[in-house]
């Protein structure tokens, strides 16, 4: 167990303490590396679709709202500095710099969740999910694998950061605990890759899905 | 890299700078879906989201400091990414290509 403070000790099949860190942060990727082909299964049927019936697909962004995409990708990525900033303060072992940080990430994914929340509320509202309620002016059968991919991709991406922001939390505690320092920091780290990776698919997400067919 | 662990502390003004670089770009990147570039919209809004993740990946995932084999476990991500959508779309796009024998 690494709970105690100040005595890291590594684990016996590990030569020092950097040979842990670097091995956890390449396990990390590893992990990462699955998910981009995990995404990946989801932007290559958006790429089939959307060579499929461009129309629909344009048609179908309009629907969506630009002012609180764009809203949304900047408090991510202002949560990605936040987050970036956390591992920073735990690297030099800043203990207040740590928490008030991983807070603002919290604070930060949680508004992007709200907002998330509220434009799922005017597609349920404007009868945008795709099923028997379907209702849309114009090509209404294709617009409607625009739009399950929209919810299947954003719904995805939220539950990534609903994980993470449990992580955080977690995060959180034990840094006030005074648990990350500069010896050891694993674990602020990881999920600062973690938190990196989900703002990296909104990077992508905004784009394909907000901005299409907007001249 | 300093001795004590193997991470490498970025300062705080390149993140800095890294954040405002992403900032500008999510400018250019809306800016630029407002104007007819035909079907060059698509390419810039990807090259512009590519550029992002990069930066993203490079500073904030502090893989710019990180050792040839996170290097090539980052890569390998994305190379079998590559391979799965080029594969599919060679197969989507060039479909009618050839017709149906005996149609």
């Amino acid at each position: 167990m690494s709970d105690h403070a100040t005595t890291h000790a590594y684990a016996h099949q590990f030569d020092s303490a950097e040979h842990q860190h670097s091995a956890s942060q390449l396990g990390m990727w590893v992990f990462i590396a699955q998910e981009i082909l995990f995404f990946g299964g989801l932007f290559v049927a958006y790429a089939v679709y959307r060579y499929a019936y461009p129309t629909a697909f344009a048609q179908g962004s309009h629907h969506l709202d630009v002012t609180l995409g764009c809203f949304n990708t900047a408090v991510l990525i202002g949560s990605s500095l936040t987050m970036a900033l956390a591992v920073h303060g735990a690297q030099l072992g800043q203990r207040w710099t740590q928490v008030i940080f991983l807070v603002l990430t919290i604070v930060l994914g949680s508004i992007f969740l709200g907002v998330k929340a509220i434009e799922y509320g005017h597609k349920f509202h404007e009868h945008l999910v795709p099923g028997p309620g379907f209702v849309f002016d114009g090509d209404a059968n294709h617009a409607q694998i625009f739009f399950s991919l929209y919810f299947v991709m954003t719904g995805l991406h939220a539950l990534h950061m609903v994980i993470g922001i449990a992580v955080l939390a977690v995060l959180v505690w034990q840094a006030w605990r005074g648990a990350y320092g500069p010896s050891y920091y694993s674990p602020v780290e990881l999920t600062g890759l973690y938190w990196h990776f989900v703002d990296i698919v909104w990077i992508f997400l905004f784009p394909l899905l907000y901005l299409i067919g907007r001249h | 890299m300093s001795a004590d662990s193997s991470g490498h502390v970025v300062s705080i003004k390149l993140y800095l700078a890294i954040f405002a670089a992403l900032m500008v770009l999510t400018v250019i990147t809306v800016a630029v879906a407002f104007v007819d570039l035909g079907p060059m919209n698509t390419f810039v809004a990807l090259g512009v989201a590519v550029t992002k993740a990069t930066l993203v990946i490079l500073f904030f995932m502090h893989v710019k400091y990180s050792s040839k084999l996170t290097w090539l476990v980052v890569a390998s991500g994305f190379f079998f990414l590559a391979i799965m959508l080029a594969f599919t779309m060679a197969d989507v796009v060039s479909r009618g290509w050839l017709g149906t024998p005996g149609s």
